[in-house]
């Protein structure tokens, strides 16, 4: 008996270290089936809470592993200080994006447990896309993270933006994988080998400078993940699917698919082709030129708070690539300590808008912001803070972030790339000061939500749950006329996170350290 | 004694944040309370400092952030320690004439946590002795100053705070980037972890191509904030639509944080490119103060006329720290000093002429304000004395140290700047006339100063009579310091690359 047992033994599977991922996907089973339960208040309200539990259950994971170290699933994934970083981040825009879409009309037209469901999915996904260690591993991650968010984006099914957002996120991103794919085809064609160690001791052996099929693959492929990051110039489908998009959604994806499609550049680039870095530099460095360029002048001029924030996104891609294409391990923290600043600055700022959003009938335009200063400054002060931080003020967490960024860009020799940043920030000083401005200048406030909607009334779609019904013309977008007692918490809270790691900006430092000796860099 | 610095910085924050909790008028004489503590510490400061030792005394040293290699290093010199004073004062007196004058105020707490936070900015970028921490002070001190202006600024103001804080800020951002490459250059040299510490820098000077495009960068930034010809833009809409006593404490003390900079900053860390760049930071200083004077004495926009002539007045500061001989140096540190003290006072005069002319700032819709107002007459005659750098004030001290060290350094540009003390007294006489006397304008009425304005005016003035009297302090304070900043200059003007090292070295021990 006990013979049969010893050979029917399975592959061992280390289930403490994929705890995190494990929290994720069980949480999102969990969700899906509590949606189906017949109380509306079990629906409305226990879906959202079953998702922050596994979320808060993800990091609690991610604490407990924290030191962990070790490549999972025949080195498939890498548990390492890198990936955890990444699921804490995700986890925290998740719990952000949950709070923030608790009561969006978003979430009733799709129904709870399957918007719910969704995020904890594309949240696994992102997981997986930070900590694989293997070409396949890394496509099925990016495809775990892709698809629930096509969805999502076109959660509003009554909104024509946002069922076009859908589909246009849908059309592009695939053609971003495809891409993608073929490139990672063409790489495994040329070494071989599909696992980050085998690639980069293939290319370190047969030096690939000159092989088309090698060099070819790898720039298909970071024209992928460039498409995916939303660095220019395949930045198009940006602007329009963060504007269509139900906003907690791009609040929510507009920084957890940043920090996991970095993570795994950072990855693939720096550490598996490490060796052939230098042939790709260029590539790089124009694209993180182009990004903050074509972001920063795009951001000029918007109206859309969406929009510019869209775009404003892109040129933040273009800042963290600056790091990104340094490389060194001062370089990769920079980049991981931008991220958790740029998380807290742009949710809060998404938390304004979607307050803005529920008490006005502006929507995201920035008149929506008008006299805030005065009518509820804690929510004005929230968006000056995100806004200075994005800018890059000092006593904000942008500063140390953008400060970190240049300092290891002088340190890795490509002081110019500073500079750039540097100019960078100088535009966008033109359009994230109007902002504040609007707020604290006075005039008349922005009215506050009619009784009618024009945009109810929309022919009820297929698939749609049974609230969407529910939701007459007269009911107001969200619902509810207020913001909501979460979101302006929230927002409190972020805002003051951006303001506290400004000034005691160590912790963050502490919380970084380690991330690029984990991948070996120096 | 034991005097903490930390104590002296955070105050007005501190009494700022307090402010904001409390109702209107509570919140004014909080402020008021909160500067006037500062200013008395900032007295006691000036008079405990031992100018006969000079260099950093009560520092401050504690690590800020540990990845970064930035410090929390605050400290009294020779340089700063008047110049922390003149913003106890101005800053002070702000509070004063908010607390008397501007009763009917809007969001009193806001404007007093705002002032309180600007304060605090300025006086760490005086006080800071990390180059990352000055730049961060150097940056933070514009933020208030943006939302003043946005809340309580003049009817034009949207477009004109936009303009002014996207300027300043680029050359703000632009030393962010010559800071972070100044410590992280000289981490090499030195061979030990990257610090910002001015002392660390100073013994790790950087090769002579960093140093120059580095000099550029900062010397720009500093030259926005002052303003200086041609990167003057901002300052017309800036001071048009500030408020008073928001206007007054930037005129007096921000343009001197940049004049500072060059003093702290520039000079001791980028010898090499001061020297290299001796000759244009002076035609510039020369266009500023020829400029300047000709546009302050052809506006009758009575903010401009002062505006105009700031950036005369800086012009010859910058001439006097570029003549980089002690003369000038001397002559720039007490010019700094005195053009803060008049410049605060006479923009107060603005407020106080527009309340007598029927609410214009226009010269031509004044005159004869004098007629039933001596007090207010005898009190804008000395400030108007003292702009013009009379004999006997201590303005004339100070261009006359300035001009000095010009002609010892340049003589061709020293001789046409001295034509600039002539047209101050032509500006500043054509105001004084133009309003106080000249034939009386349609919508004026004469009245005599308040005794709210008294209080705000009269100490002031007395300040500008004693410095003129006894400025001696302020130069034998900073004489021990200025010597030490300019030892690495010195070493370089006289040739000898490889004595740099020593001489910074001697110059950092005296």
């Amino acid at each position: 008996m006990t013979s049969v047992l010893a050979t029917a033994k399975g592959p061992y599977v280390d289930w403490a270290a994929l705890s995190p991922l494990l929290a994720l996907l069980g949480a999102s089973l969990i969700v899906l089936v509590a949606g189906l339960l017949g109380a509306r208040g079990a629906r409305e309200q226990g879906v959202p809470l079953l998702t922050l539990v596994g979320f808060g259950v993800a990091i609690g994971c991610t604490i407990w592993q924290w030191d962990t170290q070790k490549n999972v699933i025949s080195r498939g994934m890498s548990i390492d200080r890198l990936s955890l970083l990444a699921v804490l981040l995700v986890s925290v825009a998740g719990i952000v994006g949950t709070l923030l879409a608790w009561r969006s009309r978003a979430a009733k037209e799709i129904a709870h447990g399957e918007f719910f469901s969704l995020l904890l999915v594309s949240a696994a996904g992102m997981v997986v896309l930070a900590a694989a260690e293997n070409l396949i591993t890394t496509f099925v991650g990016l495809e775990l993270l892709s698809l629930p968010l096509y969805i999502l984006c076109a959660s509003r099914m009554r909104s024509e933006r946002s069922l076009e957002a859908g589909l246009k996120y849908l059309i592009i991103g695939s053609v971003g994988s495809a891409t993608m794919l073929y490139g990672f085809a063409l790489i495994y064609g040329a070494t071989g080998a599909t696992d980050y160690a085998g690639i980069a001791s293939a290319a370190a052996k047969a030096g690939f400078n000159d092989d088309v099929m090698f060099l070819t693959g790898v720039g298909l492929s970071i024209v992928g993940l460039a498409f995916k990051s939303s660095l220019a110039p395949f930045h198009q489908w940006t602007p329009d699917v963060y504007e269509g998009a139900p906003t907690p959604v791009t609040a929510y994806m507009s920084v957890a698919t940043k920090v996991a499609a970095f993570a795994a550049t950072i990855r693939l680039l720096d550490v598996a082709l490490g060796g052939a870095f230098a042939d790709w530099k260029p590539l790089w460095e124009a694209i993180a030129v182009a990004s903050i360029l074509v972001g920063n002048v795009g951001a000029l001029g918007q109206t859309s708070l969406k929009r510019m924030l869209a775009y404003s996104s892109i040129a933040q891609a273009g800042y963290l690539l600056v790091g990104f294409i340094v490389g060194t391990a001062g370089g990769v923290e920079a980049v991981m300590y931008y991220l958790a600043v740029y998380l807290f600055a742009n949710l809060a700022a998404f938390s304004v808008v979607i307050a803005r959003e529920r008490e006005t009938d502006r929507e995201d335009d920035i008149a929506a912001l008008r006299g805030l200063g005065t009518s509820s400054p804690v929510l004005a002060g929230v968006m000056t803070l995100a806004m200075l931080s994005l800018a890059g003020i000092p006593a904000t967490a942008g500063f140390i972030g953008k400060f970190n960024l240049i300092s290891s860009a002088v340190d890795g020799g490509e002081t110019w790339l500073g500079i750039v940043i540097v100019i960078g920030s100088m535009i966008s000083l033109a359009y994230y000061l109007p902002v504040i401005a609007t707020m604290w200048a006075g005039g008349d406030p922005a009215p506050a939500r009619s009784r009618e909607d024009p945009r109810t009334g929309l022919p009820v779609l297929a698939g749609a749950s049974p609230e969407a019904d529910e939701l007459s013309i007269e009911e107001p977008l969200d619902g509810i006329r207020a913001a909501g007692i979460e979101v302006t918490v929230i927002a409190a809270i972020l805002g003051v996170a951006t303001l506290v790691f400004g000034i005691v900006p160590q912790p963050l430092f502490d919380l970084v350290d380690g991330a690029a000796r984990s991948l070996g860099l120096s | 004694m034991t005097i903490s610095l930390s104590i002296v910085l955070w105050l007005p924050l501190a009494a700022g944040i307090i402010a904001l909790a409390l109702p209107g008028a509570l919140a004014r004489w909080v402020s008021l309370l909160g500067a006037a503590m500062v200013l008395a510490y900032a007295a006691v400061i000036a008079i405990d400092y031992d100018t006969g030792a000079g260099g950093l005394q009560y520092v401050t040293d504690e690590t800020w952030i540990r990845s970064l290699g930035v410090h929390y290093t605050l400290a009294v010199s020779g340089l700063n320690v008047f110049l922390i004073l003149l913003t106890a004062i101005t800053f002070f007196a702000a509070a004063l004439w908010v607390a008397l004058k501007d009763t009917d105020l809007p969001k009193p707490g806001l404007y007093a946590f705002l002032m309180g936070l600007a304060q605090s900015g300025v006086l760490g970028a005086f006080l800071a002795q990390d180059l990352a921490l000055f730049v961060v002070f150097f940056d933070l001190m514009l933020v208030p100053f943006f939302f003043l202006t946005l809340v309580w600024g003049g009817p034009d103001r949207g477009p004109a705070v936009l303009k002014l804080f996207i300027y300043t800020l680029v050359g703000s951002l632009l030393m962010l980037v010559g800071a972070i490459a100044t410590g992280v250059l000289a981490k090499a040299g030195a061979g030990h972890h990257v610090s910002f510490l001015f002392s660390d820098l100073q013994r790790a000077p950087l090769g002579k191509g960093s140093q120059e495009w580095i000099f550029l960068v900062f010397a720009l930034a500093f030259l926005i904030k002052m303003p200086a010809f041609p990167f003057h833009g901002w300052m017309p809409d800036g001071y048009l639509q500030m408020p008073i006593p928001v206007l007054a404490v930037f005129s007096a003390v921000l343009s001197k944080v940049a004049a500072y900079g060059f003093l702290q900053v520039a000079l001791p860390l980028f010898p090499r490119g001061a020297v290299q760049y001796q000759e244009l930071l002076m035609l510039l200083s020369l266009a500023s103060i020829l400029y300047g004077s000709a546009m302050a004495f052809s506006t009758s926009q009575v903010r401009l006329i002062l505006g105009y002539s700031s950036v005369a007045q800086l012009g010859f500061i910058t001439l006097g720290i570029f003549a980089l001989n002690q003369q000038g140096v001397d002559g720039a540190l007490i010019q700094a000093v005195n053009h803060g003290l008049v410049a605060a006072p006479l923009i107060f005069i603005v407020a106080l002429l527009a309340a007598r002319s029927g609410g214009s700032e226009d010269l031509r819709d004044m005159g004869g304000i004098a007629f039933r107002a001596p007090i207010l007459a005898a009190v804008f005659l000395v400030l108007t004395l003292a702009l013009l750098a009379m004999p006997g004030s201590s303005n004339f001290i100070g261009e006359f140290l300035i001009l000095l060290g010009a002609f010892k350094s340049k003589l061709a540009i020293a001789l046409i700047a001295s034509t600039g003390v002539g047209m101050a007294a032509v500006y500043a006489l054509r105001l004084y006339i133009r309003s106080m006397h000249n034939r009386v304008g349609p919508k004026v009425e004469s009245r005599e100063l308040s005794r709210a304005d008294g209080f705000v005016l009269v100490p002031l003035t007395i300040a500008i009579v004693a410095f003129a009297l006894y400025p001696q302090a302020a130069l034998h304070a900073g004489e021990r310091d200025v010597r030490a900043r300019l030892a690495p200059v010195a070493a370089v003007q006289h040739g000898g690359a490889a004595d740099l090292a020593a001489a910074v070295r001697r110059g950092a021990s005296r």
